[in-house]
């Protein structure tokens, strides 16, 4: 089987595998699911190559397990990523991530004049297009495109 | 609307637009009544808006309602460092009704979120200003009779001019015919004529501003401002080209009317002010009764 193949290289038992991660991605991944306060044992691999990105990053997480709508976060850097979920070494589930039709509190406002960058507010978005993504700002109504993406680090 | 902020045009639907107006209509023709009375409206203004304030107040006032608030951050405890959300807060304890000017992009949205009352957007930097779009609604149907069908020439810098973009969002759902006159470096937005794309509505740009506003019965002035070019030298060739004077109406239609949000600067010379096509002193007098009108529907008062 391809993926016992694939997750041989350091598998895990339980947890999550995060593959096809566009390599400037995958610091805005961990960001966005906040694995850098997590404890788990995590294995990030970059620059791996792919037939369909040329090279790619892909993260395996023992022991860790996410809510669809929390992994959904992701495809607004990665929105090729496939997930696989991992139960006594067997992949038990696929998934693709899908983004949201609403965006809070990952993705930074790129007016700077906006309310959201000048006081302490969560920001919000409404998702207007999605290939290339494209957020309205709640508050500003701006929009904030995958060119000018910064994602605000959880803490 | 009853105790719905209005923060964006988009606010309300085109129904709620038509009771503002009606309502504004019974204020003109009696504007001094006493039904505010026992209430209280804060007026926060994070910028200077002299003419935006003074037209809140009056009609405020002149249905009987108090007016607390300030004009000028500098002697209040914002310039301290007070946070939006705090003086949302605290003031949503002192009135019914709060009314906001600041420079930045969504804070009136945000204060609407934080107040415990509702909020009136008196323009939040160059986003929205929902309140002047509904006075200049006010104008165009009192003076033609009607909001649909219409001819709307709009002048100047459509580009950052968010008074034309609220005004446009609103005239689409008015089968309205758009004429945009501007410098190249001005021109309407494509997301707007987009918009208008989408909804079959047909608009038409020029570059000159000439006798074609003969067909016009509004014509909808803005400034161009210096400072929107990044070349000095491209101002200095459309500088006066932009600019209305009394002779330019001498074959337009009898039922034009000529609006600007205010304030003016050279972009209307003073010899079109005794011109009967010169409605812009009434369209800011119109500010009044419009906002009597909003301010009494959302505190549901009529
Ligand atoms: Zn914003």
């Amino acid at each position: 089987m391809k993926d016992r193949k694939q997750l041989s290289v350091s598998a895990i038992k339980d947890g999550t595998v995060i593959d096809h991660i566009p390599v400037k991605s995958l610091f805005k991944v961990i960001a966005i699911l906040g694995l850098d306060h997590i404890e788990n044992m995590m294995t990030f691999g970059t620059n791996l190559e792919s037939k369909k990105l040329g090279l790619k990053g892909i993260m395996k997480l023992s022991e860790v397990f996410f809510k669809e709508e929390d992994l959904n976060r992701i495809a607004l850097v990665a929105p090729d990523a496939k997930v696989n979920i991992i139960r006594d070494y067997e992949v038990v589930e696929k998934r693709l991530v899908e983004i949201p039709e609403k965006v809070e509190g990952i993705v930074k406002c790129v007016n700077p004049v906006c309310i959201t960058n000048n006081e302490d507010i969560r920001t919000k978005f409404e998702l207007v297009s999605r290939n290339p993504v494209g957020l309205k700002c709640h508050y500003c109504e701006k929009i904030t495109d995958a060119n000018n993406m910064v994602i605000i680090s959880s803490s | 609307m009853i105790g719905k902020s209005l923060v964006s045009i988009n606010d309300y639907t085109k129904d709620e637009y038509l009771k503002i107006l009606d309502l504004a209509a019974k204020y003109e023709k009696q504007p001094k009544q006493t039904i505010l009375q026992g209430y209280v409206v804060a007026t926060l203004f994070y910028e200077p808006s002299t003419r935006t304030r003074l037209s809140f107040e009056s009609a405020v006032n002149q249905l009987g309602g108090k007016i607390i608030g300030f004009s000028d951050t500098g002697t209040t405890s914002v310039t301290k460092g007070e946070t939006l959300r705090d003086t949302i807060k605290i003031v949503s304890n002192y009135s019914d009704l709060i009314v906001i000017r600041h420079p930045l992009e969504g804070s009136a949205r945000f204060a609407s979120e934080v107040a415990s009352v509702p909020v009136v957007n008196a323009g939040d930097g160059a986003n929205q200003h929902p309140t002047q779009t509904l006075l200049d609604m006010y104008s165009i149907r009192k003076t033609q009779g009607t909001l649909d069908g219409l001819n709307i020439f709009m002048v100047g810098d459509l580009k950052y001019g968010r008074t034309v973009h609220s005004l446009l969002m609103a005239m689409s759902q008015f089968k309205t015919t758009f004429h945009f006159i501007s410098p190249e470096e001005l021109k309407m937005p494509d997301k707007y004529k987009q918009h208008l794309n989408d909804l079959g509505l047909k608009y038409h740009e020029h570059k000159d501003f000439t006798d074609i506003i003969s067909e016009a019965d509004i014509l909808y002035m803005t400034r161009v401002q210096k400072e929107r070019f990044s070349d000095p030298i491209e101002y200095e060739k459309v500088k006066n080209v932009y600019i209305l004077k009394n002779h330019m109406l001498e074959n337009t239609k009898d039922s034009l009317k000529v609006l600007h949000p205010f304030p003016r600067v050279n972009e209307i010379t003073e010899d079109v002010d005794e011109n009967t096509k010169a409605y812009y002193f009434t369209q800011a007098l119109n500010g009044v009764y419009t906002r009597q009108a909003i301010v009494t529907s959302i505190l549901d008062l009529n």
